[in-house]
């Protein structure tokens, strides 16, 4: 399945799948940012199925390029299959298309990916934090960012 | 024919003071600030098997402004606190704090940024409770110590001079050091 999976993707795509690899049965496929949502409606819309997002996630690689990545896990109820794209941004410009018009439920999985490391989805809808205060200025996740916080970032009530 | 004879054993004097703290002690309302999982603890506390209504705690009452001790049970994260401390705020004096569990005591496990390290931080705690859920019989020692705290008239949350001192008894939200 995966191999079937692949070569459909890079019949239809080519260019735009960056890179795969498949490790213990488990498919990635590293897809360009600018085609994202291409290659997701076609997963979803198209033979295979792909009709969950089980998740969407962000990843700090820390590295000076394509630092940021931006993980989807999919699956497809009819074929019973999984496979997991992924997505790079860079540091400078952490700019990623959304995947809401695909799937809806990437609408929390981006505003929390957005609230944890800064990575921007464009297009969405409602991008706020979603478990930070609103006030909040720093992205938790990233790898910067120190275990017990930036001091005087959050205020307690007065005692 | 006297008082004491027509009364007998049955008159018992007492200070007026000692007489409401009694009550007091004996119908202590908890709020219920269930935030994790020693919320679970808290409930088997009121439940049947632990029973607080043996101790006169047995009326969770979810409107603040019903209640006598809140009871912290769980992790408190910077966002919550504010909600707690307003949930606090809303509770008529005299009122007391039990900080139930290692999270709320301290932050815990969870040495990380989002979670206040200690109520008292922003709260004025009258007991802490130790476990990690504390056992359900460990939260109603910490009720039968309150129990004394509330008998010698001592709240860290109100006045401490919790009768006969009206004007100062009216709500503030100083608390004193």
């Amino acid at each position: 399945m995966n191999q079937i999976v692949l070569q459909k993707l890079k019949a239809q795509f080519g260019d735009a799948l960056l890179e795969s690899h498949e490790f213990r049965g488990e498919l990635t496929v590293v897809v360009a940012a600018d085609r994202i949502v291409e290659v997701c409606r076609f997963l979803k819309t198209g033979e295979f199925r792909y009709d969950l997002l089980a998740d969407l996630c962000g990843l700090d690689m820390y590295t000076p390029v394509k630092r940021f990545c931006v993980v989807y896990n999919l699956y497809s109820f009819q074929h019973r299959h999984r496979l997991r794209l992924k997505v790079f941004a860079e540091e400078s410009h952490p700019h990623v298309p959304t995947v809401t018009m695909v799937w809806a439920t990437a609408n929390w999985h981006e505003r929390e990916t957005y609230d944890m490391f800064g990575i921007l989805f464009d297009g969405h809808p409602d991008l706020r934090r979603i478990y930070m205060p609103d006030d909040f200025e720093h992205y938790p996740l990233r790898k910067d960012f120190p275990l017990m916080g930036i001091p005087g970032s959050l205020q307690l009530p007065k005692k | 024919m006297g008082l004491e004879q027509a009364l007998g054993d049955s008159l018992m004097l007492t200070k007026i003071e000692d007489a409401v703290n009694w009550c007091r002690k004996n119908s202590l309302f908890p709020m219920p600030m269930g935030i994790s999982c020693c919320a679970i603890e808290m409930m088997a506390f009121a439940g049947p098997r632990f029973d607080s209504s043996r101790f006169g705690s047995e009326v969770f009452r979810f409107s603040p402004r019903q209640a006598d001790v809140m009871i912290v049970a769980g992790t408190t994260t910077y966002k919550m606190a504010k909600v707690v401390r307003k949930i606090y705020d809303q509770m008529p004096d005299p009122k007391w704090v039990i900080a139930m569990g290692a999270c709320t005591s301290s932050g815990g496990m969870y040495r990380t940024y989002s979670v206040v390290q200690g109520i008292d931080l922003f709260l004025p705690v009258d007991l802490y409770v130790a476990g990690c859920p504390p056992r359900p019989d460990n939260l109603l020692n910490a009720l039968m110590i309150l129990q004394k705290k509330v008998q010698r008239g001592e709240s860290r949350g109100s006045s401490t001079a919790l009768i006969g001192d009206f004007p100062h008894h009216h709500r503030s939200p100083s608390i004193p050091e």
